[in-house]
C-alpha cells in the first residue's frame, strides 16, 4: 500500500516535471517569437545575433538575468516585496496542470477545472497588487491600483463567458467540456459562441495585462508599472508569470472554444499536434494584437469592460439558455 | 484529493523553479548596494514623502461593483451546470435575479459610478 502510493506518486512528480520543462521551452521561445514576428511587422530585424537566427536568444536572456545584481531599494517592506513575484508565477503557472492535452493526459483531472482556473487567476491579482504595495515607489503604487481594477472588471466578462461554455457542455470538467464539443453539431464552440469567444479573448488580453489593456505596466507613463522597483531575475519571475499567463489563457480559450486536442484528423505519432496548432495560431493572435493595435485610455478601458462586455456578456448568455431550451 | 494531489505537485514544482533561480542569482551575482542605486525609482527626482499616496475612492466603488457582480457570477454558475433538469423554471428563476442585480447596475450606471474623468 505504502509503496504503491509513493510510486505513484513519483510518476506524478516526473510527469509534472516534464510538463512544466516543455511548458518554460515554449514561454522562452514565445519571447523569442514574440520580438522576432513584431521585429518582421515592424519591417526590422529581431534578434538575430545569439546563434543561427537568434535562436538561443531566450537562453542568453535567462543567463544574463541569473548573473544581474539583485538591487532591493530602502523602505520596501521586504517579505512581502519578496514574495510578490513568486506568488505571481505560481499563481499563472499552475493551471497549466488542469489543462487537458490529450484523451488520456491531462495531470489533474478535477470536476471543478474551469473554476479552478478562474480561482487561479483572480489569485494572480495578489501577486499585482503586493508587489505594488510593497515597492515604495509611486509607479509601482499607481500601476498596482490600475493593475487590480482592470483585473477585477475583467474577470467578470471573462466569467460571463466561460459561463455560456459551462451551459452548453453542462459541465465544469474541461475533459466533459471537450467531450461535449466533439458530440455537438459544429465541432466546436466557437461557432455557435462566437460572441463568447470574442469576450474572452478581449478579457484574455486585459487579465494578463498585455497591449492594448497593458496600463499597469504602460511603459511611456509609469515606466514599469507595478514592478518597476524589481531589477534582475526578479524581474524574470514576472515576466515569466506574465507569459506563462498568456499560454494558460490560450490554452484555456483552445480547450473551451475551439475543440481541445480534438482536430479533423488524427495524426499517427503526434497526438499534441492539433492542441499545440490551435494554441500556436491563439498565441500568434496575441502578438498580432500588440504589434497592430495602440494603448486603450484608462477611461476607455473601464468603460469597454463594464459598459459593453458585461452586458454582452449576459445577453449572450440570456441567448444561449434560451436556444438550448427550444432545441 | 486524487486529483488534486497533481495539481499540488505541479504547483509546488513551479514554487521550487523559481527558488531556485532566485538561489543561483544569490550564488552567481556580485553585490555592491550604493546608496544611489537604492534609491526608489522616480525618473531621476529624489522621492520625497510618503509614496503610499491616497488614491481615488473610485478604485474602491469600482471593488464594490466588482463584489455585487462576481457574487451574481458564482451563483450563476450551479444553475448552468444543472440547467437541463431546471429548464423553464430555472430559466425564470435566474431572469428575475439577473433582472434584480440589473437594478443595481443601472443604479451604478445612472449616478456615474462607472465613469471616469
Amino acid at each position: 500500500m505504502g509503496v504503491a502510493l509513493w510510486s505513484e506518486i513519483v510518476i506524478l512528480v516526473a510527469v509534472a516535471l516534464l510538463l512544466l520543462l516543455v511548458a518554460l521551452f515554449h514561454v522562452a521561445y514565445l519571447t523569442y517569437a514574440e520580438r522576432k514576428i513584431i521585429a518582421r511587422m515592424q519591417q526590422r530585424l529581431g534578434p538575430n545575433r545569439v546563434g543561427p537566427r537568434g535562436l538561443l536568444q531566450p537562453i542568453a536572456d535567462v543567463l544574463k538575468l541569473l548573473h544581474k545584481e539583485d538591487i532591493i531599494p530602502y523602505g520596501v517592506d521586504k517579505p512581502i516585496f519578496h514574495l510578490a513575484p513568486l506568488v505571481s508565477l505560481v499563481c499563472a503557472a499552475s493551471g497549466l496542470a488542469l489543462i487537458p492535452l490529450w484523451d488520456t493526459f491531462v495531470l489533474s483531472n478535477l470536476n471543478v477545472g474551469l473554476l479552478f482556473l478562474l480561482a487561479l487567476s483572480s489569485l494572480s491579482a495578489y501577486g499585482v497588487i503586493l508587489s505594488g504595495w510593497a515597492s515604495n515607489s509611486r509607479y509601482a503604487f499607481l500601476g498596482a491600483l490600475r493593475a487590480s481594477a482592470q483585473l477585477i472588471s475583467y474577470e467578470i466578462a471573462m466569467s460571463l463567458a466561460l459561463l455560456s461554455v459551462v451551459l452548453m457542455a453542462g459541465s465544469f470538467n474541461l475533459q466533459d467540456i471537450v467531450k461535449a464539443q466533439m458530440e455537438s453539431p459544429f465541432k466546436a464552440y466557437i461557432i455557435p459562441q462566437i460572441i463568447a469567444f470574442f469576450i474572452f479573448m478581449v478579457s484574455a488580453i486585459a487579465e494578463t495585462n498585455r497591449v492594448p489593456f497593458d496600463l499597469p505596466e504602460a511603459e511611456t507613463e509609469l515606466v514599469a508599472g507595478y514592478f518597476v522597483e524589481y531589477s534582475g531575475i526578479r524581474f524574470a519571475l514576472f515576466y515569466l508569470a506574465e507569459y506563462f499567463g498568456m499560454v494558460v489563457m490560450c490554452a484555456l480559450a483552445v480547450t473551451c472554444f475551439l475543440g481541445g486536442y480534438i482536430g479533423p484528423f488524427n495524426i499517427p505519432g503526434l497526438p499534441f499536434f492539433w492542441f499545440l496548432l490551435k494554441l500556436y495560431v491563439l498565441l500568434f493572435f496575441y502578438i498580432w494584437v500588440r504589434a497592430t493595435l495602440p494603448r486603450y485610455r484608462y477611461d476607455q478601458l473601464m468603460g469597454l469592460g463594464w459598459k459593453v462586455l458585461i452586458p454582452l456578456g449576459l445577453l449572450n448568455l440570456f441567448f444561449t439558455a434560451l436556444l438550448k431550451l427550444w432545441l | 484529493m486524487g486529483s488534486l494531489l497533481p495539481f499540488l505537485i505541479f504547483a509546488i514544482s513551479v514554487l521550487i523553479i523559481g527558488l531556485s533561480m532566485l538561489i543561483v542569482n544569490r550564488v552567481l551575482a556580485l553585490r555592491k548596494p550604493l546608496p544611489e542605486k537604492l534609491i526608489p525609482y522616480e525618473c531621476g527626482m529624489d522621492p520625497s514623502g510618503d509614496t503610499r499616496i491616497p488614491f481615488r475612492v473610485k478604485f474602491y466603488l469600482i471593488a464594490l461593483i466588482f463584489l455585487i457582480f462576481d457574487v451574481e457570477v458564482v451563483f450563476l454558475y450551479p444553475w448552468a451546470v444543472v440547467f437541463e433538469e431546471l429548464s423553464w423554471f430555472g430559466f425564470v428563476e435566474v431572469i428575475i435575479f439577473v433582472f434584480l442585480l440589473l437594478v443595481a447596475y443601472v443604479y451604478a450606471l445612472v449616478e456615474g459610478g462607472l465613469k471616469w474623468d
